[in-house]
């Protein structure tokens, strides 16, 4: 599905990234630990979260995220939203809890991101 | 000796959950403008963040240091203590002692480690109560 998609199934609102809605998206991750955003993510991912600091961003950064949303109709700081607009990321706010969010979304057809421990974890 | 593309050095201070998160920023950028590929560059920075963000919530201060080869990336932290009395358990999925400000910010589950470990081809860690830790990751290029 694209962003836009996502604004619609989630009843949200785009706080920044206007233009870049129709960014597909394949796959979801929904957490409040960075690490486990670390661990688990790819840069076609959504990650839904509760925390609106600077380290969802800079956690956004490191992996080429492409859009963020915010539950449970949080909204970070302005300057929070123009750091994101300079990474190029999609914000949105939506009024639904995090599990709630997720649940519609996978409802739509999202899925996880595949775990891939087993492979990676040959590596060791 | 293998020619070095590029060294950079980064100091970390404690507690500069500001700053937090700047040095990787910048590691990331710079092996972007060296070519280095997306899969690379993904593995690096995510090492990078986890260990920088170790050092400003467990450590006294410290510093990453960066070199890169034509073969290898190779990232290491060296902080001034206070050292993991118990690396095994440190190692360990889930083991944090982060403090509450840092569990307020999203940090504390207990992966950055073992996410270091997964993402980088070779992973050595010391660590000496009283006197610090370092950690030396690589990262093959060729
Ligand atoms: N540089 C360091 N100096 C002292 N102790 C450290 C250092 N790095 C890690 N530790 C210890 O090892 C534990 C595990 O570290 P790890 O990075 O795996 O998890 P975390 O930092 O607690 O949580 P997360 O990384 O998931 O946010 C820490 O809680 C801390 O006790
Ligand atoms: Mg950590």
């Amino acid at each position: 599905m694209t962003i836009a998609d996502m604004v619609r199934v989630l009843h949200a609102k785009v706080l920044c990234g206007e233009e870049r809605l129709e960014t597909k998206v394949h796959t979801a991750c929904c957490s409040d630990l960075m690490s486990d955003v670390l661990a688990f993510v790819n840069e076609k991912t959504v990650l839904i979260t509760g925390l609106t600091n600077a380290h969802v961003l800079r956690t956004a950064d490191m992996l080429d995220l492409k859009c963020i949303v915010f539950a449970r109709g949080k909204i970070p700081g302005e300057d929070i939203l123009e750091q994101a607009d300079e990474q190029g990321l999609v914000v949105m706010t939506t009024p639904e809890t995090a599990f709630t969010a997720c649940g519609l979304l996978y409802e739509a057809g999202l899925r996880g991101v595949p775990i891939e421990w087993p492979e990676s974890e040959a590596r060791l | 000796m293998s020619q070095t593309l590029l060294h950079a050095e980064y100091p970390v201070e404690a507690e500069d959950y500001t700053c937090a998160g700047e040095a990787s920023a910048d590691i990331k950028r710079k092996l972007k403008q060296l070519g280095v590929s997306s899969n690379v560059l993904r593995r690096v920075a995510v090492a990078s963040y986890e260990v920088e963000l170790n050092l400003v919530i467990h450590s006294e201060g410290g510093a990453l240091t960066l070199e890169v080869t034509p073969e290898q990336v190779t990232l290491i932290s060296r902080d001034r203590g206070p050292g993991i009395p118990n690396l095994e358990l440190a190692m360990r999925e889930g083991w944090s002692t982060a403090s509450e400000t840092a569990r307020s910010l999203g940090f504390g589950a207990g992966m950055g480690l073992p996410n270091m470990k997964r993402n980088a081809d070779t992973f050595a860690i010391d660590s000496t109560v009283g006197e610090g830790t370092t950690i030396e990751m690589g990262f093959r290029l060729a």
